[in-house]
């Protein structure tokens, strides 16, 4: 468990170390599968993975985060006042693709249409985690965008006054929510609903690369782009990109070469490629795999139940049936977020005594039989009672895998025959968010570099709060988390949270995410920040024939 | 004969109205949206967009702007894929499908009808032994086997041919072979079936006593009629077919209609569901019509729109 993470962490930082030597010519084409084809490359409309992995070769932020550390991006510097509530960001002097310049009006632009309900962008929820002044009322509550606390006070300064200390915000400009957008590209003929942005003749944009053609369906092409302030940094010359969905035939593709990069693979072949192939990468990722308890309903009113469910699955042999570096989760909060003294949170944060393996078993069967007792019952009325519930997922193989092993093993060490039970995606959210299930799946991935955003949603009444969960101790500690103006005082607050969250147990955190994907040893210095997002820019090609 | 005309397609204008209708209310019908996600929008984004697609209105007010758009061939925009028409995005991956489509069914008429008429005529010898062997298979492997293995062997071990996409014309090769593998063994055994079935008849003993020549009783004869039951499957086979594979399409990594079957209603895209299911049906009723039309050449005593008159 541990060596495995050792493994991971050596492979983020493994990337680091493929130095870029000198500025050269750019040369060469990088041949690189999307994946699915984005619904969106228009940073403030766009909400899915796909569509970023675009927008952060295109555009570029305040920010850049590379392998969790804060670049300055369009921002050479910036500052935050003592209080905490404002940020000042100063700009590095720098233009669009078109040749024009890049300003701070461009930012405030960017930022308000991303609020703006009208411009209905499925990212707008993310503006009521920024904490700047005026944002929830603007997406939310039909306030005005003129009183939004984003202002560019002169070409190079843009000026952000939050309601209260926010941490992670100068962390949050690097995500593609937040990156600048030119108003005439935007408001072209014929680029309405972000179409600007996929169509070559209209877009502009500012990141190390510059959209030069699209074919729906098929692919895009990417080219250097001159303007880019860093453009000296900037090897290939281009990007031949392509969007295949389909694992198998993709990872055909990469074989025959025709990819140089595909971000997954068939996952029968992971064992294998993970154990012999210099080429496999698993990154962690932002995210958590986990089932909830039904609060509402009396009997998961009893923590000890809880807790004999929590302890009765062994989440190695889950991971290695999975196969493809998942990390077994004994709380809420993946590895990559570093604390206060830089250390990684999900290893201080440690196990809370959940086993990764079998070992809490026998806790599991005494902690059912006094659940039992508290419910009076005895255990075999208890296991009749829980026998035939529903256990429910969304339809997937994997998800399938996972509900399968784990209902086997309550009903090895519990006794409990759980009934599987599964419907399609769209039908599960509504299911599942109605608190219409006994014991649902739920996964959860941030966008934030700060354990906050993944806690978070299990204060009391939050939307995504699905067992519904509550605890005043724990929404304190949030808020008072949430408020610390100190990195130390955050994340002690954040670290006691997460211990009461596990002791009280409404979910049954399984396992974290990982991300797997296959990088041709020709192409080096490419990176990828830890929210997930690949970075060519300062990518090239070696030793190619 | 002309009003034959005027009234079968009538019926098939209604036809496609009634599928429309019904796989309009039916996908309402179904739980979750559009704008379902893990992460709920903001209600007032959520509004927008309802507004914006006109979601907010009563259903059978968008029943009937969905339908009078459907008259002018106005299939709307894409609810997932944003600032895309449905009628662009069908225009873009039709052709893709259709043309391989077209190639697969070529291929199954040009196979099928001349191994089961070997294979009649051979009853019970080798070579019917061998035909039908090889049908049974076909009809058996499903597509995603057929494909998922021809591309492991032929492109990624041998590298004969292209891994993805339709860059050259050795891309068709897997795709067709892929899409026509059902077909082709379905009319090969049908083509057999329907041929024995129609030389055990008493005109073809009379022809073949009258010393009419056994090619002439063979082509003339037996094979017009035993057609009718391969034309009667291949009409709806063309349709199917043309209209794109959910599974070839995804492993030869081909742009067509076939994924957009499945993704779109995955993905609740009203639109597009709607888009799909109806240029399906359109063409469908066209090939059931055009089948009619095949009969009373075959069989002239299939009459269009006349009753038999013995």
């Amino acid at each position: 468990m541990k060596k495995l993470f050792t493994l991971l962490l050596a492979l983020v930082l493994g990337l680091g170390l493929f130095a870029c030597d000198g500025a050269g010519e750019a040369s060469g084409t990088l041949k690189w599968n999307i994946g699915a084809e984005p619904l969106t490359i228009d940073p403030t409309l766009n909400g899915a993975s796909d569509g970023g992995d675009v927008i952060n070769q295109t555009f570029e932020g305040l920010v850049r985060e590379v392998e969790g550390i804060i670049n300055p991006g369009i921002a050479e510097e910036w500052e935050v006042s003592e209080d905490g509530l404002t940020v000042t960001f100063h700009l590095r002097e720098s233009k669009w693709s078109d040749g024009s310049d890049l300003t701070a009006h461009d930012f405030e632009y960017a930022f308000k249409r991303g609020m703006d309900p009208a411009t209905a962008s499925e990212y707008s929820w993310i503006w009521e985690y920024t904490n700047i002044v005026g944002s929830y009322e603007a997406v939310f509550e039909d306030g005005s965008l003129d009183d939004v606390g984003v202002e560019a006070t002169d070409d190079t300064t843009l000026v952000i006054t939050l309601k209260q200390p926010t941490l992670y915000f100068v962390s949050l400009m690097g995500f593609y929510h937040f990156m600048p957008v030119k108003q005439s590209a935007v408001e072209a003929v014929g680029g309405e609903d972000g179409l600007w942005a996929a169509d070559p003749n209209l877009v502009v944009s500012n990141g190390p690369f510059v959209l030069t053609a699209y074919e729906a369906g098929e692919g895009l092409t990417l080219t250097k782009n001159e303007n880019y302030w860093n453009s000296d940094e900037v090897y290939l010359e281009s990007i031949d990109a392509k969007f295949n969905d389909d694992a198998q035939s993709a990872y055909n593709g990469y074989q025959t070469g025709l990819f140089d990069v595909i971000p997954d693979i068939p996952r029968e072949l992971v064992p294998t490629l993970m154990a012999e192939d210099s080429e496999f990468y698993v990154f962690p990722l932002l995210g958590t795999y986990y089932y909830n308890f039904n609060l509402d309903l009396p009997v998961y009113q009893n923590v000890k139940l809880r807790k004999a469910f929590a302890y009765a699955i062994d989440r190695e042999a889950i991971c290695d049936a999975l196969g493809a570096g998942e990390l077994p989760a004994a709380g809420f909060v993946p590895p990559g977020f570093l604390d206060n003294n830089g250390d990684d949170f999900f290893e201080v944060s440690g196990t809370y005594g959940v086993a990764s393996d079998d070992s809490n078993f026998d806790e599991a069967v005494a902690l059912f039989a006094e659940a039992a007792e508290e419910m009076d019952m005895t255990v075999e009325e208890l296991q009749a009672y829980l026998s035939g519930r529903e256990f429910s997922y969304n339809t997937s193989l994997a998800h399938a895998a996972v509900a399968q092993l784990v209902a086997e093993s309550w009903y090895e060490v519990l006794g409990v025959d759980m009934e599987l039970y599964n419907m399609d995606w769209s039908d599960f959210q509504d299911y599942r968010r109605d608190g219409l299930y006994e014991i649902s799946r739920g996964g959860w991935l941030t966008d934030f570099m700060d354990p906050a955003g993944l806690l978070a949603i299990f204060t009391t009444g939050n939307s995504y709060n699905d067992p519904n969960y509550s605890n005043p101790a724990f929404d304190t500690l949030m808020s008072e988390a949430q408020a610390a103006t100190s990195p130390s005082i955050h994340f002690s607050k954040l670290y006691q949270a997460q211990a009461i969250l596990i002791s009280d147990m409404p979910i049954v955190p399984v396992y974290h995410y990982s991300d797997i994907m296959m990088v041709k040893d020709h192409v080096e210095g490419w990176s990828r920040s830890v929210l997930g997002s690949i970075d060519f820019t300062h990518a090239k090609l070696t030793n190619q024939d | 004969m002309k009003n034959y005309y005027v009234g079968r397609i009538t019926s098939a204008i209604f036809t496609l109205f009634l599928i429309a209708t019904i796989t309009f209310f039916m996908m309402h019908a179904i739980p979750g949206g559009p704008f379902t996600r893990e992460r709920q929008l903001p209600p007032e984004i959520e509004q927008a967009m309802l507004e914006r697609y006109h979601l907010d209105d009563p259903l059978l007010v968008q029943y009937k702007d969905y339908m009078l758009g459907l008259l002018t061939f106005d299939m709307g925009p894409s609810f997932r894929e944003r600032g895309r028409m449905v009628n662009d995005l069908i225009a873009l991956k039709f052709p893709t499908s259709a043309k391989i489509g077209l190639i697969a069914v070529l291929c199954i008429l040009a196979l099928a009808i001349p191994l089961g008429i070997i294979s009649a005529l051979k009853q019970n010898r080798p070579i019917d032994y061998l035909v039908m062997f090889s049908a049974t298979l076909g009809v058996t492997i499903p597509s995603f086997v057929i494909a998922t293995v021809f591309a492991y062997i032929f492109a990624v071990r041998l590298g004969w041919v292209p891994a993805l996409g339709l860059t050259s014309w050795k891309s068709y090769i897997g795709p067709v072979i892929a899409l026509s593998g059902y077909s082709l063994s379905f009319v090969t055994r049908l083509t057999r079936s329907s041929m024995l079935e129609v030389l055990r008849q008493d005109y073809i003993r009379t022809a073949r006593a009258n010393g009419i020549p056994e090619w002439k009783v063979l082509f003339k004869h037996a094979l017009k009629n035993a057609l009718i039951p391969v034309v009667t499957y291949v009409g709806p086979m063309i349709a199917a077919i043309i209209t794109g594979s959910f599974v070839v399409e995804k492993i030869f990594d081909l742009n067509g209609l076939g994924v957009y079957f499945v993704t779109a209603v995955e993905k609740r895209d009203y639109t597009m569901i709607m888009g799909t299911t109806v240029t399906y049906a359109a063409i469908y009723v066209v090939m059931v019509l055009l089948v009619d039309v095949a009969y009373s050449f075959i069989d002239p005593r299939i009459r269009l729109g006349k009753k038999r008159e013995d």
